[in-house]
């Protein structure tokens, strides 16, 4: 199998006031070019600590991460990432705030037109070109998250790291950019890793989901293989027993093998 | 707005937000369905803003009805002139402002001038040390420990204290209140700016990170307008803090100036112009607060 994205062995603790606090322990995980890989878990799991660690925010303790042969080294504009809270500045409207990621990565080789046009074709794909000149708090939440995606994808990025990007949404909302996501996908060929609570989604989405045990020193407790074809309809998938069947492994991974003591 | 949701609604189809145009469109259709329609349409209009316009100000009114006659009372029965008396005197002093008679001898408006002058460049160059030494305290740990005990020490020192040392180095009395208005204002610019720039949300310096910003990005694009509000605040506090020491930095200077002023009526005995400036120096620390208000206004996100 080509490992586009390899994370091996890979140990991560953290120094607390009570000691070192073991959060993943031996991870192994490879992701093939075009892949849509999402990681699920209990929260405290460790699944944002590994998104980090492959974004290049956190450095692991031991073993090594791999993207595109290369070591990763810190963060770098191969692997963009969507954070949850959208994290959009403020005071730029949102062409600007995607201008900053498109002037850092091309602002070298190509002229400020090709920059710009480089910015409202990211807006265009997640549908948002009227909104360009809008400020973040103008725009409703799910508008914010498409501009962080629109965000990430700008700078072309090999990999596209998702951390959660529909957790802070109502359900019809986060419906509905999901859908839009599997278009985008599809359109950009993009390799991705999602951190994802929400089975469905991980369904409708992903390649492969990775299941992760609770922590602390979590890893890796099961992959299922998700051989739904493409592109994905959600309303069809509604009576496709492969679907349920593979929702059904999901779940019994979450609240049999790992089930949690409520917190 | 409304056609941006429209728009969005189209593609999306959202029940949710179908929601907010609707509401939207119901306000000002309440606004027209009262059926007399005999009122001018103005006052109709406005209704809304005037009760609230006059909600507002009965206090106010209140308030300062009750200060003057407290006053007039213990001037009835004390040597303090009255609020009628204050009142025709004001009206002779601001008469004629701008008048010249000996260095010694000039009208409000230049005392107000000179004071607002003195003020000015103090407060200036302050702020041209304070932000910027603020903004590097603020990102390099080793620079806010290197400078915290120096700060700690000397902000709590009284104004006035530094004033031998401005005569000392100045030998001159109009730079040593300058130095004064300096030394006591640039204390809460630096301090607020040092903790605006710690308290950007690590989400901002996540996004600097993974886009992999350079430095002067971080600066411009991050930092400084993370930083605004906290900045704007450190300047408010410097510039009250400028015009409470003015005043008493001019009765020990002397010259021209609103304190030096006050200091002179008292020589001469003339009570109802030392009144005039208390009031005239909390009216212009008034018009400062709330200009800098304004401007604060103006950066304020979410």
């Amino acid at each position: 199998m080509e490992r586009f994205v390899a994370v091996e062995n890979i140990d991560m603790s953290f120094k607390t006031k009570h000691g070192i606090f073991v959060a993943l322990k031996d991870v192994n995980l490879a992701i093939r070019e075009g892949e849509f890989v999402t990681l699920i878990g209990h929260s405290g799991c460790g699944k944002s600590t590994l998104l980090n660690l492959v974004a290049g925010l956190l450095v692991p303790t031991n073993g090594v991460l791999l993207c595109n042969k290369r070591e990763i080294a810190g963060p770098g504009p191969d692997r963009g990432v969507v954070f949850q809270n959208h994290s959009l500045l403020p005071w730029l409207t949102c062409a600007e705030n995607i201008y900053l990621a498109v002037e850092r990565v091309f602002g070298e080789s190509e002229s400020k037109t090709q920059l710009k046009a480089r910015t409202l074709k990211a807006l265009d794909l997640v549908q948002l070109g009227h909104a360009a000149d809008k400020r973040p708090n103008e725009i409703s939440g799910g508008m914010k998250q498409r501009v962080g995606i629109a965000r990430a994808l700008s700078m072309e990025p090999k990999v596209l790291l998702l951390d959660e990007p529909f957790g802070a949404l109502d359900a019809l909302t986060r419906a509905h950019l999901q859908d839009e996501l599997l278009k985008i996908v599809a359109k950009t060929k993009s390799t991705v890793l999602m951190v994802t609570h929400d089975v469905d989604e991980a369904v409708l989405l992903s390649d492969r989901i990775v299941m992760m045990t609770n922590g602390p020193a979590a890893t890796i407790g099961d992959i299922v293989d998700v051989d739904l074809a493409r592109p994905r309809e959600r309303l069809g998938l509604v009576n496709d027993s492969r679907y349920h069947q593979l929702r059904g492994r999901v779940l019994e991974f979450l609240y049999q093998k790992q089930m949690r003591p409520a917190a | 707005m409304t056609a941006a949701i429209l728009k969005h609604e189209k593609f999306g189809g959202m029940p949710i937000s179908v929601a907010m145009p609707a509401a939207e469109k119901q306000a000002p259709a309440a606004d027209e369905s009262p059926p007399v329609r005999r009122h001018t349409p103005l006052v109709e209009k406005y209704r809304d803003e005037i009760v609230e316009f006059i909600r507002a100000t009965i206090p106010v009114v209140f308030g300062l009805a009750l200060f003057v006659s407290i006053w007039a009372m213990l001037a009835a029965h004390s040597t303090l002139p009255g609020p009628i008396k204050t009142f025709h005197s004001a009206v002779g002093v601001f008469s004629d402002p701008f008048y010249r008679k000996g260095p010694n001898d000039q009208g409000i408006g230049w005392n107000i001038l000179m004071s607002l002058g003195r003020v000015g460049i103090g407060f200036g160059m302050a702020a041209l040390i304070g932000i910027p030494l603020g903004f590097m305290i603020g990102r390099f740990r080793f620079l806010s420990g290197m400078t915290a005990p120096i700060i700690s020490l000397l902000r709590p020192v009284s104004p006035l204290a530094w004033l031998p040392i401005g005569l000392l180095v100045f030998k001159a009395a109009n730079p040593a209140a300058i130095w004064v208005i300096f030394i006591s204002s640039i204390w809460p610019m630096i301090v607020n700016t040092a903790v605006g720039v710690r308290e950007v949300p690590q989400d901002y310096l996540n996004v600097a990170k993974v886009l992999n910003l350079s430095e002067w990005k971080v600066f411009t694009r991050i930092l400084f307008p993370a930083s605004l509000p906290f900045v704007l605040t450190g300047i408010r506090l410097s510039i009250g803090v400028a015009w409470l020491v003015i005043v008493a930095a001019e009765m020990l200077t002397g010259g021209v100036g609103i304190g030096f002023w006050v200091w002179d009526e008292w020589n001469n005995l003339n009570v109802e112009h030392i009144i005039i400036a208390i009031f005239t120096v909390g009216i212009v620390g008034l018009l400062l607060e709330q200009m800098l208000m304004l401007i604060a206004r103006r950066f304020e996100y979410r």
